[in-house]
């Protein structure tokens, strides 16, 4: 599966390491027409995303999945081909291959109160499930998303946030590690947020996102609350390569991470993520 | 107002399940109190005499340094308790306590707690047990704050 050929529509810094990114594809030079149109994806998934000259990394979708004329990554720089795909400015090209992967169960949740939990770069690849629910408010109960940052200014989408935090119809509970002086909002780990969470917890299903260690104890809440560990969806992120589930780089026991996630219930992997060096 | 403490003891979570003659009990040591947005509830050093359930509003935890601005370690907020310097020796508070917006709470006189405790062991049993999940909720989430999860990998 070749990288088809996308370019920077627009770049906006999210914080001092993380940047999002506006794709759409290019016009094929040699057919002069476009591209073949990028794969709908499902919330959750995520792309590989290749930096001309340096590599390729799985990089969730963070738009919305509706939006099919253009495909948003928010990436984090901590690696040498994230750090190139940081760089990129609007016009620059990059490779793009997927969508691949398991999404969030945002269908099963129909009906349902969701509690949606994320830890700094975490809320990436929940956004897209959010936009979902958003769109769809009428076919959920309550609503709750509960995001964890280290510090006020690693906060990822504060102007979107505001807005969510303004709707009548969603619960949005923010917290740092960290406070500055003029932060006005809730200090403490994130986990501290589930207990205020409403929800029906036999009910109900949660989807969380962030380091591995906040999600088991996010997940460590939730079961405490009553929840289920088969309603607990975690996104996991490992060595992803082919994004096919061929070459075995992100085996996690019997699974692929890139093909049978990186949406697991927390009951299929719950032993595993306790597992060291798997 | 016995009975209006015990009502709201018997819907608080750490002292949901409780036998209503113990709640009855616990309920005598305790009056309904409320702070301003920006009040101190207690300060470092102070003799720690009582502790509060949180009804309404965020209560912020704060250490002042020698020199610079206050640290914010925790902020609380409804449903939670505040404050268990009063159930150990030397029986003061080891940090601040302010309101982050108007409070209304529960609070509770230790002392007199802590003689009920000491007539009623089984009591002191139950009271120990409640708080110490209160305490290792707490001790867990600091350490996972400290342990700083989202700095960069590498």
């Amino acid at each position: 599966m070749l990288p088809r050929p996308y370019r920077v529509l627009a770049r906006r810094v999210d914080t001092r390491d993380t940047v999002t990114l506006e794709l759409a594809p290019v016009r094929d030079r040699q057919a002069h027409r476009l591209a073949a149109p990028h794969g709908r994806s499902r919330p959750g998934q995520f792309n590989m995303l290749y930096a001309f000259g340096v590599g390729e990394v799985p990089i969730s979708v963070s738009g919305d999945a509706a939006d099919r004329g253009r495909l948003v990554h928010t990436i984090r720089s901590v690696g040498a081909v994230s750090e190139a795909l940081c760089r990129l400015r609007p016009g620059d090209e990059l490779g793009v291959r997927g969508p691949f992967g398991t999404a969030w169960p945002v269908a099963e949740a129909e009906g349902q109160d969701v509690v949606i939990v994320a830890g700094g770069i975490g809320l990436a690849p929940l956004r897209p499930a959010l936009y979902h629910l958003l769109a769809q408010r009428e076919r959920y109960g309550h609503v709750s998303l509960l995001y964890g940052a280290r510090r006020p200014e690693e906060m990822l989408y504060v102007d979107e946030l505001k807005r969510w935090r303004s709707r009548l119809d969603l619960d949005v509970l923010v917290t740092v590690d960290k406070a500055t002086e003029n932060w006005r909002g809730a200090v403490g780990f994130v986990t501290t947020l589930v207990r205020r969470a409403e929800m029906a917890a036999g009910s109900a299903v949660a989807m969380v996102c962030g380091p591995e260690l906040m999600m088991r104890y996010a997940a460590a809440e939730l079961l405490g609350r009553g929840m289920a560990a088969e309603r607990v969806h975690v996104s996991l992120e490992r060595n992803m390569k082919c994004g096919l589930g061929l070459c075995g780089h992100c085996q996690l026991g019997p699974s692929f991470v890139c093909r049978d996630g990186p949406v697991f219930s927390f009951a299929s992997v719950r032993d595993l993520l306790q597992t060291p060096e798997v | 107002m016995i009975k209006d403490v015990s009502a709201l003891l018997a819907a608080h979570p750490v002292f949901a399940g409780m036998a209503s003659d113990r709640l009855d009990f616990v309920a005598g040591c305790g009056w309904n109190v409320q702070f301003l947005a920006g009040e101190a509830i207690f300060r470092f050093g102070e003799h720690a005499d009582r502790f509060f359930m949180l009804r309404s509003g965020t209560v912020s935890i704060e250490i002042r340094p020698p020199t610079g601005p206050t640290h914010r370690i925790e902020t609380l907020g409804a449903g939670e308790v505040l404050g268990w310097s009063w159930l150990y020796p030397p029986y003061t508070w080891q940090f601040d306590a302010r309101a982050m917006t108007d409070v209304r709470a529960t609070a509770f006189d230790g002392t007199c707690l802590r003689d009920k405790c000491e007539q009623d062991p089984s009591l002191g049993y139950e009271l120990m047990k409640r708080f110490a999940r209160v305490v290792t909720a707490r001790l867990q989430a600091t350490r996972l704050q400290l342990l700083d999860v989202y700095g960069t990998p590498g």
